[in-house]
Parts: C-alpha cells; structure tokens; sequence
C-alpha cells in the first residue's frame, strides 16, 4: 500500500499523522483516499474542479507528478506519495 | 564542434565590472560521471563579479528597466531575495546609483548579510520559517503600499529568464556541439527556463531537468498550502523531469564535488550535480550539463564544510538552513 508523507502545515487535518497509508493505483485515487480518511484535507489538496491544487506540489518518491502523469500518474505498493506546499529561492 | 577541452585565455577586456559578467568557465566533472559515454560539465557561476549566477540576473533586470525608462539614478529598488539576488543588485545598483533596499528571509547565513551590508544596501528580514515565499509576499506589500519603490520582481519579470537565454545557454552551445541533458536548480526557474529555451532551439530533444530544494520541516512554516508560491516565469510544460533533493544529500554531494573535484561550490551546487549524475547513468551518451550556481564561501559559518552528516544533523543545520 502506498504511503503518503504529510507536510507540517497539514498535519493539523490529520489529527497530527505525519504519514498516511493510501489506497489507489494512480495518484488521484491515493489523494482521493487520503481525502476520504481526513476530509479537512480535500479542500486544500483539490481545487473546485478536482484537479491538484495550484499551490500543492506532490512527488512520487521525490518526482513532482505534474511532469510526469498528473493525478493519472501510476502508484505501485512501494511508492511514496511526497506533498509538499510550492516553495521558492532566489 | 566537438566536445574537446582547450584552454582560453582567462579574462577579456571591460569597461567596468558589471560589463564583465558571465562567460564563466565550463567544467568537466570527470570523476563524477558514471559512465565513460557521458561526460558531466559544470557551469561555474562562481567566477562572476559577486560570486554567483544572480549576477546575470541582475543586470538584466537594472538593464531592462533602464531600457524602459522605468528607473533613473536615485530610483529606489526593492526586491525579495534569498540573499544571492541582492547582493547582485547591490553591487550593481551601488555602481549605477540607485539605492537598494531587499526583503530577505531571517535564517540566511551571516555571511549574505555582511555582503548586502558592505555594497550599502538596506536590509528588511521576513519570518525565516516561511523561506523565500515569506519574503517574497513582504516585499509585495510593501511595493503595494509605497509606489515610490521599483520593483524588477525576479520571479515575475521576463528579464530573469532572458539573462540565460541570451547569456548562460549561448555560451555553452557555443563549447559544446550537443546537449543531451541540462539539469538546472529550481528557485526563481530563471537559469531553467531560460536555458530550456534556446537549449530546445539547438536540439529539441534535449532533456530538461529540474533539481529543487526539499526544505527541511522547520522551513516549512506556512500557515496553509495556499500561502505557496510558483513564480509566474515558470512554464512547467518545459520541463522533462522535476526532482527533489534533501538538504542532506545537498551536502553530501557538495562535499564529494570538494573531495573528487576539488570544486567549493555552494549547496544548491551538490543539489544539481546530484540530479546530473542520476541523469547521466540513465543516458548511453552525450554532454550532460549543469550550472552551479555559486561557490562556498557565503555558507562557511553553517559549518557544512568542516562538520560531519551527524554533527549537522545533530546541530540542526540540516533542517533549518536555507541554501536556496
């Protein structure tokens, strides 16, 4: 089952577990069962439309998802699911 | 043009300093690359006037605005930085005569404050917790509340990406025949975008990868994920892959580019040439490159070059330090 790592700034909406197990095949399902277990995290991973939220940023293992698949990116047992918030340098 | 290493006469003749930016060498990292097929090359943005890359970026920014007519000698600037963009523009600006004020995230080494100080620019820190995005958002509403301020916005502004385009990426096409891969670190996307560009131009199907800091958990501070921030210059669509690296293996790396290169680089330097090398095992063969963006010196006082893994694990500096 995969597992999904959550940031500090969500922890707050899943009573404090700093990671998730998760069901799913691709990563929308894993998100959609991270969702479906701590609903106060679905309003700040999707947007109204279901797709990923602008500002949310998640890796599968350490690859951002939005350049490989999207949400119809492939999940094996294994993988871990990273969030992270979108962060700048500079 | 093959990809032969010759040596050129170091240098060049300028006006002033600012005029002598860019053209910095280009390294092979032979150690470092897995596969004799695939050679590594680092970009040493060190050789610049103020010791990084931001030097390229910040004169485009100044020059573009002087080209508008946006700005003229006692033009305030303000400008939200990690630090190596303002200290860019400081010297720029204290050469040209405009003064400088830059918002800068509180938890950056000691080191880019004696910088910015030392060039006479003025210093406003944001909550360190909330990294560049803190700054970024300070300096938002403090152009917003004052119009006297210009503001170049390196995170926004087209001048940002155009440096590398014009600059970085021309002067490797101009070493190296065929690019197979170009592996940049992601901050503001300025050196990706820019060199993504014209490197596509050359050979479409160079791939294009970014390596991006994961912030250790105490840098994480924001209060939701919408308080996240994508700089508008950022066309994902231009990426081929986008991996993250720990400040861990930042530093590991950076320590093996000391120990088998002898190149002193920054950490966002041991981020990229760990996502270089990761590339280039996948690759049969070809010029894989990267640029580093500066060198070590303004993060001495973090330790990270005279402390084991375990004692900066011990002390912290792994979570809380920001490289980026």
């Amino acid at each position: 089952m995969p597992t999904a790592k959550i940031p500090p700034v969500l922890r707050a909406s899943t009573g404090g577990e700093k990671e998730v197990d998760v069901d799913g095949e691709t990563v929308g399902d894993a998100l959609r069962s991270l969702a479906s277990q701590h609903p106060d995290t679905e309003r700040q991973l999707f947007g109204e439309n279901g797709e990923l939220n602008r500002y949310v940023n998640v890796y599968k293992n350490d690859e951002d998802v939005r350049v490989l698949e999207g949400l119809d990116t492939p999940l094996a047992g294994t993988d871990t699911l990273m969030i992270l918030p979108a962060m700048a340098g500079g | 043009m093959s990809a032969g290493v010759d040596n050129r006469p170091c240098g060049g003749k300028y006006a002033d300093i600012v005029a002598s930016i860019g053209h910095t060498p280009l390294v092979e990292l032979k150690s470092l690359s897995p596969k004799p097929n695939v050679r590594i090359w680092a970009k040493l943005e060190s050789a610049n006037p103020t010791g990084s890359v931001k030097d390229r970026v910040a004169r485009a920014l100044i020059e573009d605005a002087e080209a508008r007519g946006a700005i003229q000698p006692g033009q305030t600037i303000l400008e939200p930085t990690s630090g190596n963009t303002g200290i860019s523009l400081a010297m720029i600006c204290r050469r040209k005569g405009y003064p400088l004020k830059v918002v800068m995230p509180d938890n950056v080494t000691e080191e880019r404050t004696q910088l910015l100080r030392m060039y006479g620019a003025e210093i406003e820190y944001s909550p360190g917790e909330q990294g560049s995005n803190g700054a970024v958002a300070k300096a938002l509403e403090m152009a917003g509340s004052d119009p006297s301020y210009y503001m170049p916005y390196q995170y926004g502004n087209e001048a940002n990406p155009r440096a590398h385009y014009d600059g970085t990426a021309v002067e490797i096409l101009e070493e190296l025949g065929d690019v197979a891969a170009f592996v940049g670190g992601l901050g503001t996307g300025g050196t990706l975008m820019g060199n993504a560009r014209r490197l596509k131009e050359a050979d479409a199907a160079t791939l294009i990868v970014a390596a991006e800091p994961l912030q250790g958990e105490l840098v994480q501070g924001l209060r939701s994920l919408a308080d996240g921030f994508i700089p508008p210059i950022i066309d994902l669509a231009l990426l081929d892959r986008k991996i993250f690296v720990s400040n861990r293996d930042a530093v590991v790396w950076t320590k093996r580019l000391i120990e088998e290169e002898g190149i002193f680089a920054g950490v966002s330097s041991g981020a990229v040439a760990a996502i270089a090398h990761r590339v280039a095992a996948d690759l049969d063969g070809g010029n894989v490159v990267t640029v580093f963006p500066d060198g070590g010196w303004k993060y001495l006082s973090s330790g990270v070059y005279t402390k084991s893994l375990e004692e900066l694990e011990a002390d912290g500096t792994l979570e809380t330090a920001s490289f980026w």
